[in-house]
């Protein structure tokens, strides 16, 4: 019988944190800049430079812990890890060993309907490096050269840790959504992947099912999106379990992952790794966090999305799969709840419908922040309103939407009154008149005696025909439920 | 007149009196380092900046905003970065840097700060690593009291330049006795405050840990003047202390007991017996048992006390100034600044190269004693133990504390020695600084003044160890021991100093 594997997985992520300024300097952090022009004195390390903490930084690192139930540690170090790179300005990068400002805590990850819990180790605060551009640059001696660009360097940065406990790619890459989309919701990241603000770095690695001992692990670096990091473990796995059915040995090392071909490649091997002689740093004091400032900053927190989504279900009766995409991102779940404030309780179910149905695709299509779209909740409880007692129908409802994003998009709309005056303008009342409806149906029962007599002679698809037929004589504006009750009523009868 | 016999207070009398303008004052020390620029002790002059300085102290002072030393020139050991003079630390890997910024000491002292007026750069051991200042890549200073002599180190240029007068008062930089040796060499005094009292931002870093700049002056008084203007928190220095302003002559020549019948009745002078053992020059113990008999005139008792680990400092102290070099001196790799070496095949060997041909034989050697000790494997067996032994040996002072108010005992255990003398035996250097060390690995402060002369007319030192922040103190005490002495008022011969050619 063939060896069955089990796949060994732990990740670390550098989240970078959603500071104004770097963690040792004043210089900005924006991305995008032309090089170097946010690179001050002290990214340079220019002589007599010191770095000076950024305490938002260290509120950040606090704030993620709290979300994740970790302990946060009363005193944390910095400490130095010392290597050569030109990107790299002082020689060393301050980073925390030891003492991480995080202990401990997990995330709840869920695939295919089974629910796990992930347990981290530890984040840390440290700063990025700079970039090497491999252009065709000059140097000083007209030699081929690379460019420096350190405009990222002294950016802040949390690297969260797990354990050694994820057991597939699917795992993985649920775990990196699970966290990417808290580190947005709790504000510390800006969670742009492409930028590089969140990046994973995933320690892989096999092992016969039964076998105790961890296999060798390889590090693949630097995966940059959720398609990467599944991809990437994908491939270390087979490759390790097809190396080691051939006879041969993981050899423990660092590999990147090449997109293109798809496929993981050594960078360096466990020899060449660098003795980072890291100790403290005598030019920063050690981080003390208080009791107070926990407390404080808990106080802060938002509330979490699973805190959410199990309040709206239990609440607010939603369901499970609406609940979920409400809490997607804080910004949808901020501005659902603004229009939960705005509406009797007994209608957030409908509330919801509206949300995930033309306004969601409205944000997705504009690529847009529901804190920024130009319909606001006060519009949308308007218009729920009008559905609530039959004036509009959900069909009228979605384009009412749509006229409203493209009008609000020209200059914005009034708070109030918005959605009376377009419905007004257009003329979408809905028609709940039970003797125009008669009339209505009546006209296009005559008109369409085939549909009639193919519905009596049990064909059931007329009845739908028939009920298109008399929304469109209706312009769209005859409640359907009515239409239904009264054709049934009629064809019956 | 000659100005450069002139205490810092006289000095700016002179200036308020409009007896003489800072221009005027600026030029005499101009041409005296001009005339005695043998002596080495200064690595950038350029007059026209400094006499722009003076111009602007000038207008201050007849605009009647002058502060106590608005309009006296002071020399920067070139350990301070500055934005219009070179900062070069005296090494071959920073030639021809210049610094975008002034270290805070600097600006404090500066034209938007006091207004003194830059005389230029002191020389100095290659980034303050030495006791003799034959480390400077651009030759070693020449000692005042006889050209033969090392002025000691690292701020060597410093102390020459204010024993030979060729600057009112310097600033300096001490992470294992770098100010209080050449002062003690040299003949002046100098102060070694309380870790954290003056910022470290713009000082080239040595040992960030045990780093702390300070006065290099004639008296007591004239370093107290100059702490004044350069204590204080900084922001930019997240080692520097937030403490109230402190006026460091609040106690000067008052006694240490209102209303005692003697100046010091009432102070009990620790002396601790590990630093009068074998291996201290004669002439060295004897200046200091005089000096002690001259505090106990003034009204002070002795008691004898014990720093038991005295002699572990010298290998503590060698283990974690060069750890904390090694990666401080990391950033000088030919990327951005500073020397590149100009053939290299790769990017290792033009940090090879560069590192190699930039630094001198002495910082490659504690780079390299730096490196070994933080190595996986040796981390733990030097670094850290020496760590544990820092805090015993900072104990051992607070013990001491116990049973007496500051500690004295020799700065050194010889006399300047002949240059070349000790260059080839880093060991028998090292050695040298022992009464020294303990008190950076303790973070303590600590003076070194003028106590006797040796029969080949060579300054002996006397070393005062205070308690943190015991500075104010600890200059009245000297300053009681310079109205009773005039030994800080003795000046060398210079026409023993070789005029440069």
């Amino acid at each position: 019988m063939k060896q069955q594997w089990e796949v060994v997985i732990g990740l670390e992520t550098h989240t970078q944190l959603r500071t104004k300024s770097k963690i040792f300097s004043g210089a900005s952090i924006a991305f995008g800049a032309e090089p170097n022009v946010q690179a001050c004195a002290v990214d340079l390390a220019l002589p007599g430079t010191l770095p000076v903490l950024n305490q938002e930084a260290v509120l950040h690192a606090i704030r993620f812990g709290l979300a994740i139930g970790a302990h946060i540690a009363p005193v944390s170090v910095f400490a130095r890890k010392n290597y050569f790179y030109p990107d790299l300005p002082k020689g060393y990068q301050i980073s925390q060993m030891d003492l991480p400002i995080v202990i401990g805590g997990g995330l709840d990850i869920e695939v295919d309907g089974i629910k796990k819990h992930i347990q981290l180790t530890r984040a840390h605060l440290e700063e990025d490096a700079g970039k090497s551009l491999h252009l065709n640059y000059e140097g000083l001696h007209g030699e081929k050269s690379s460019g420096i660009d350190l405009n990222r360097a002294g950016t802040p940065l949390l690297e969260i840790v797990t354990e050694p406990v994820m057991r597939s790619a699917a795992e993985a890459v649920a775990y990196a959504k699970k966290l990417h989309a808290l580190v947005m919701w709790i504000g510390i990241c800006d969670g742009n992947m492409q930028e590089g603000s969140f990046r994973c770095d995933a320690n892989v690695s096999v092992r016969p099912i039964g076998q105790e001992a961890f296999g060798t692990r390889c590090e693949i670096k630097n995966l940059n999106s959720f398609k990467f990091l599944e991809e990437a473990i994908l491939f270390e796995v087979r490759r390790q379990i097809e190396l080691i059915e051939d006879g041969g040995k993981v050899k423990q090392e660092t590999r990147l992952y090449d997109s293109e071909k798809q496929e993981t490649r050594s960078m360096r091997s466990k020899e060449d790794a660098q003795d980072y002689r890291y100790f403290p740093d005598p030019d920063l004091l050690p981080v003390r966090i208080t009791e107070p400032m926990i407390a404080e900053i808990r106080s802060l927190l938002p509330v979490l999305p699973e805190q959410l989504r199990h309040e709206w279900q239990t609440s607010y009766g939603l369901n499970d799969y609406d609940a979920r995409q409400l809490v997607q991102s804080k910004d949808i779940a901020d501005y659902f709840t603004a229009f939960l404030k705005l509406i009797p309780a007994e209608w957030a179910k409908p509330a919801a419908n509206l949300m995930t149905g033309e306004f969601a695709s409205a944000l997705n299509r504009e690529a847009q922040d529901a804190s920024a779209a130009p319909v606001r909740p006060e519009h949308l409880a308007e218009l729920l309103k009008f559905i609530q007692d039959g004036t509009i129908s959900n069909k009228m409802a979605k384009d009412i939407v749509t006229t409203l994003w493209e009008r609000g998009a020209q200059s914005t709309l009034p708070i109030l009154g918005v959605v009376q005056a377009l419905i007004e303008e257009q003329g979408l009342r809905q028609i709940s008149d039970v003797g125009a409806i008669s009339i209505l149906i009546d006209q296009v029962l005559q008109d369409n005696l085939k549909s009639v007599e193919e519905f009596r002679n049990g064909k059931e698809k007329a009845f739908n025909a028939l009920v298109g037929q008399i929304m469109k004589a209706s312009k769209g504006k005859a409640n359907p439920a009515q239409v239904n009750q009264i054709l049934k009523d009629k064809l019956t009868s | 007149m000659n100005w450069h016999e002139h205490s810092l207070k006289s000095l700016s009398q002179a200036l308020l009196k409009k007896e003489v303008s800072s221009v005027e004052l600026s030029q005499y020390f101009l041409n005296r380092m001009v005339q005695y620029q043998g002596m080495n002790a200064y690595l950038d002059v350029d007059h026209d900046l400094t006499l722009s300085q003076a111009k602007l102290a000038d207008q201050r002072i007849a605009k009647g905003q002058a502060g106590p030393l608005t309009g006296i020139p002071v020399a920067h050991k070139d350990v301070f970065v500055t934005k219009f003079w070179k900062s070069t630390a005296a090494s071959k890997m920073l030639s021809h840097y210049v610094s975008p910024f002034d270290a805070t000491v600097v600006a404090n002292l500066g034209v938007d700060g006091a207004g003194m007026v830059c005389l230029g750069k002191t020389n100095m051991d290659e980034f303050a690593m030495g006791s003799s200042n034959e480390n400077s890549a651009f030759g070693p200073v020449l000692n005042p009291w006889g050209r033969s002599f090392v002025p000691g180190g690292s701020s060597g240029g410093s102390a020459a330049a204010v024993a030979a007068g060729l600057a009112p008062i310097a600033t300096g930089t001490d992470t294992g006795g770098s100010i209080r040796q050449p002062a003690a060499f040299c003949g002046i005094t100098g102060l070694k405050p309380t870790y954290g009292t003056v910022s470290r931002f713009g000082m080239i870093a040595y040992a960030s840990s045990l780093d702390q700049a300070g006065p290099m002056g004639k008296s007591a008084e004239d370093c107290g003047l100059l702490l004044n203007a350069i204590a204080g928190h900084d922001p930019k220095d997240s080692t520097s202390l937030e403490r109230d302003k402190e006026n460091y002559l609040q106690h000067i020549g008052g006694n240490w007991l209102e209303g005692a019948a003697k100046p010091l009745q009432g102070l009990r002078i620790g002396v601790p017996k590990e630093f009068f053992t074998q291996g201290l020059q004669e002439e060295v113990r004897q200046a200091l048992e005089s000096a002690l008999d001259t505090y106990q005139r003034l009204g002070a008792t002795c008691v004898s006390v014990s720093l038991p680990q005295t002699s572990l400092s010298i290998p503590v102290y060698y283990v974690l100034a060069p750890a904390e070099a090694s990666s401080n001196l990391s950033r000088y790799d030919g990327v951005r600044y500073g020397y590149r070496a100009t053939e290299y095949k790769d990017l290792a060997q033009m940090y090879q190269r560069s590192r190699s041909e930039g630094f001198g034989a002495e910082v490659k050697r504690r780079i390299l004693i730096g490196t070994y000790v933080l190595s996986q494997g040796y981390y733990d067996a030097y670094y850290l133990q020496a760590q544990k032994i820092r805090r015993i040996i900072a104990q051992d002072f607070q013990k001491a504390f116990l049973d007496c108010d500051v500690l004295i005992g020799p700065v050194a255990p010889n006399t300047a020695w002949k240059i070349g003398e000790k260059s080839n035996d880093p060991l028998e250097m090292y050695l040298e600084d022992i009464f020294t060390l303990s008190i950076n690995l303790a973070g303590l402060p600590a003076m070194s003044i003028p106590c006797g002369q040796s029969t080949e007319n060579l300054p002996i030192g006397l070393q005062m160890i205070g308690n943190y922040f015991a500075e104010a103190r600890m200059l009245q005490i000297a300053d009681h021991f310079q109205r009773e002495t005039d030994f800080h008022l003795q000046a060398p011969t210079l026409d023993t100093v070789e005029v440069v050619k």
